[in-house]
């Protein structure tokens, strides 16, 4: 599979503390910003230009994963996914829907950037399970909110894999499991709506590893970033 | 050591003009705070990005708008990106025009649209020129 709009992809090993965030722009110039605002807030990025590479790289990396000999193969976990919403294409809202609605991915926080304050756009992405939207141009400001989101989750699910997964068998659970999800994942970026959630797989309450499938995006979550949003929408730090 | 601290207030000076005549915004100020010993060059390279979009997007325009029947929506979009990557390096004067431009766009106003078209390259022409110096100063 090309990477072409792959932008920048960290190989550095996994480490277990920092936030890897996936970005999706099809602006080079915006995409090459909220990189480095991601990156000097300790964050691992990989940036991508449309929806579909961005599912391809969900995608790509279990596939790849599924496919290694080790036994238990550390993912490529991403923490977060942060998009613009007008693409070509795909919009952010789609992918946002297309993530929401695969079992594997949904538990991803999905952060929603768009260059226009059109409070409609905002509830229906809150709506659909958006984590935030951000207004831009993106300031440093608005990444430190968004790392606000990720600590306590990823913390939280770190120490749970620590505990839960010491053999191999739970790695290798989840990598089938991916690796059945990527397979629907593919399809879905290939030929445009109607996905069905894929329902083989034992559901979120899967014994093994990180049970960090129930969202906690508490609905007092969400209402605290639409009021932010909504009171400062036309200020600039 | 006395031509260096002068210049360096001139550096200033001229960074601060460009500030008040509205050339640039907020954002440039956010784009040099990502700057650091470890990314020295980072606001050039974003801004050296952002002059190779806006010339090819203002080669898109020029051609949108010398078509016999102008298509609208594809001159949005293209309008639309300018205003956008504009915004995002501060260029506050271009996205200014460019949200006029929008406008022209909406309501199929051809002689408004090559205005407002006039209008960005002229202001394109001015913040490069601008940035160009004042990079070849700071670096």
């Amino acid at each position: 599979m090309d990477t072409n709009g792959v932008v920048s992809f960290d190989v550095s090993p996994e480490d277990s503390h920092e936030v890897h965030v996936l970005a999706v722009d099809d602006s080079l110039v915006d995409r090459k910003v909220i990189e480095r605002l991601l990156k000097i807030s300790a964050c691992k990025v990989t940036a991508v230009d449309s929806g579909i590479r961005a599912l391809q790289f969900l995608g790509l990396d279990e596939q790849r994963r599924a496919s290694e000999s080790d036994s238990f193969v550390p993912s490529l976990k991403v923490d977060l996914i942060i998009t613009d919403y007008c693409m070509p294409e795909m919009t952010g809202y789609e992918l946002l829907k297309k993530i929401k609605e695969s079992t594997t991915f949904r538990e991803i926080p999905v952060v929603i950037m768009s260059s226009e304050n059109i409070l409609p756009r905002i509830d229906r992405c809150l709506e659909e399970g958006a984590e935030d939207f951000i207004v831009k141009p993106v300031k440093l400001s608005d990444v430190k909110r968004l790392k606000g989101y990720m600590t306590p989750r990823e913390v939280r699910e770190r120490s749970q894999e620590r505990t839960s997964v010491e053999g191999s068998g739970g790695g290798v659970e989840i990598n089938n499991k991916r690796k059945l999800e990527e397979q629907e994942i593919s399809d879905v970026s290939s030929s445009p709506p109607s996905i069905s959630t894929l329902s083989s797989s034992p559901s979120d309450s899967s014994p093994s590893p990180s049970p960090s499938s129930s969202p906690t995006s508490s609905p007092s979550v969400l209402a605290s970033p639409i009021r932010r949003l909504k009171m400062s929408s036309s200020t600039t730090d | 050591m006395d031509g260096i601290v002068e210049l360096q207030r001139q550096l200033i000076d001229y960074t601060a003009s460009l500030f008040h005549e509205g050339f640039l915004d907020e954002q440039f100020n956010q784009l040099q705070q990502l700057e650091d010993e470890n990314n020295p060059g980072f606001v050039v390279e974003v801004v050296t990005l952002f002059f190779e979009d806006a010339d090819r997007l203002l080669n898109e325009l020029t051609k949108a708008l010398g078509q016999p029947s102008v298509d609208f929506k594809s001159l949005d979009a293209h309008v639309h990106q300018l205003k956008g990557s504009s915004s995002s390096i501060g260029a506050h004067r271009i996205h200014r025009v460019c949200i006029s431009f929008r406008n022209s766009c909406e309501e199929q106003n051809v002689e408004g649209c090559l205005k407002n078209l006039q209008q960005v390259k002229h202001e394109y022409s001015l913040v490069k020129d601008r940035l160009e110096t004042l990079f070849r100063v700071r670096g």
